[in-house]
């Protein structure tokens, strides 16, 4: 926020930003845009393979378990992994909020509880993928049925696999970059640069995991 | 904008709590409704359920967008750069959905062995789950 200004009536004179982000934000901006149409064209995809189906499994029959606690609890694991996420998506703001003070020390806790949400929400979703890998499904290979007992296609492990592995790299770029920006604010390369703007292009990012989600979570769990 | 700097530093960590709070309320009214989905049968309901909690999911974008990706308080040109291209996902969810649920129902329509094949009932291995709205559906083909 170095340059919030008064807004000049021309923002398009010339020897300023129109924006008003550096121009590293706003890259970061239309890359998440482009990563939105990537999720958005295999969310598509998936529903469009949904509609053209007489049948598909019922996700509280697939996703029922729960580590220690064994199957028969449908949305809770999901809930806790979602919960995870929202919570580290508030520690990355909170983690940018200190960037602009320029509060080291915050940056450093909020960071590292950040990374922490982050390895847990993989740890949350390696264990769900060795689950359902030892009931038999993977890519082309579908131990569930339909809601209605018919037979059912690869289909839906096919898109759960694709799209919850997309996702769940995404989440692990987010943890290494966000390793990246707590080793860079440890060494004091923000304190010496004189600004932590590199923190929120970082949480652009992670809050896009988030966002990411919010679709995912939805669209596989929920509905 | 023109506030000072201290009061905008307590503003800004208090609406990161408030979105908190409304993103935690949101998704458990999603799980809510996910839970009571799981008892309801009439397709019309379900369908309506779904559809409040799509609602609810795009409330929920919108607030991590807006507040903790921080676009609300972007100048509008940019806002309007990302958002105005975003807008082809009204056509583009429409136009694939439409295209997959016709596709089902011409081959409903045109392809008897498929849809006879497709209400074949499996035996299933573990006895779990409901098979509600599935005894019509097997007299039809019989």
């Amino acid at each position: 926020m170095s340059t919030t200004v008064a807004l000049p009536t021309k923002l398009w004179n010339g020897g300023k930003s129109p924006f008003q982000v550096e121009y590293g934000k706003l890259m970061m901006w239309y890359f998440l845009m482009s990563d939105a149409f990537t999720f958005g064209a295999f969310l598509i995809s998936y529903g469009t393979i949904r509609f053209s189906s007489t049948g598909w499994p019922d996700p509280n029959e697939v996703f029922q378990s729960f580590p220690g606690l064994g199957s028969g609890y449908p949305l809770m694991f999901v809930s806790l992994m979602t919960f995870i996420l929202i919570i580290s998506s508030v520690t990355m703001v909170l983690a940018v909020h200190a960037g602009h003070k320029m509060d080291k020390k915050g940056v450093v806790t909020n960071l590292i509880l950040t990374i922490i949400g982050g390895a847990a929400f993989l740890g949350c979703q390696a264990w769900e993928w060795t689950h359902l890998h030892e009931e038999g499904a993977w890519w082309g290979l579908n131990p569930f049925l339909n809601a209605d007992d018919t037979q059912s296609s690869t289909n839906f492990t096919n898109y759960f696999f694709t799209i919850t592995g997309f996702h769940g790299f995404h989440v692990l770029s987010g943890v290494v970059i966000n390793i990246v920006m707590l080793i860079m604010t440890l060494t004091d390369t923000f304190e010496k640069r004189g600004h932590y703007l590199m923190i929120e292009k970082a949480g652009l990012y992670w809050h896009f995991v988030d966002l990411v989600w919010v679709f995912v979570f939805t669209c596989f769990y929920l509905i | 904008m023109a506030h000072t700097a201290e009061h905008k530093d307590d503003g800004a960590v208090k609406e990161i709590w408030k979105v908190t709070g409304i993103l935690t309320l949101l998704t458990l009214i999603e799980l809510g409704l996910g839970f009571w989905m799981m008892k309801v049968d009439a397709p019309g309901t379900r369908l309506g359920i779904k559809g409040f909690i799509v609602i609810l999911m795009l409330v929920k974008a919108f607030y991590i967008v807006g507040y903790f990706m921080h676009l609300k308080h972007e100048v509008k040109n940019l806002i309007m750069t990302i958002v105005v291209p975003l807008a082809l996902f009204v056509w583009f969810i429409i136009a694939f959905l439409y295209e997959g649920n016709s596709y089902k129902n011409l081959r409903d329509t045109y392809d008897p062995y498929k849809k006879a094949q497709n209400e074949i009932k499996v035996e299933k291995k573990e006895g779990h789950g409901k098979t509600h709205g599935a005894e019509e559906k097997h007299k039809a083909v019989e």
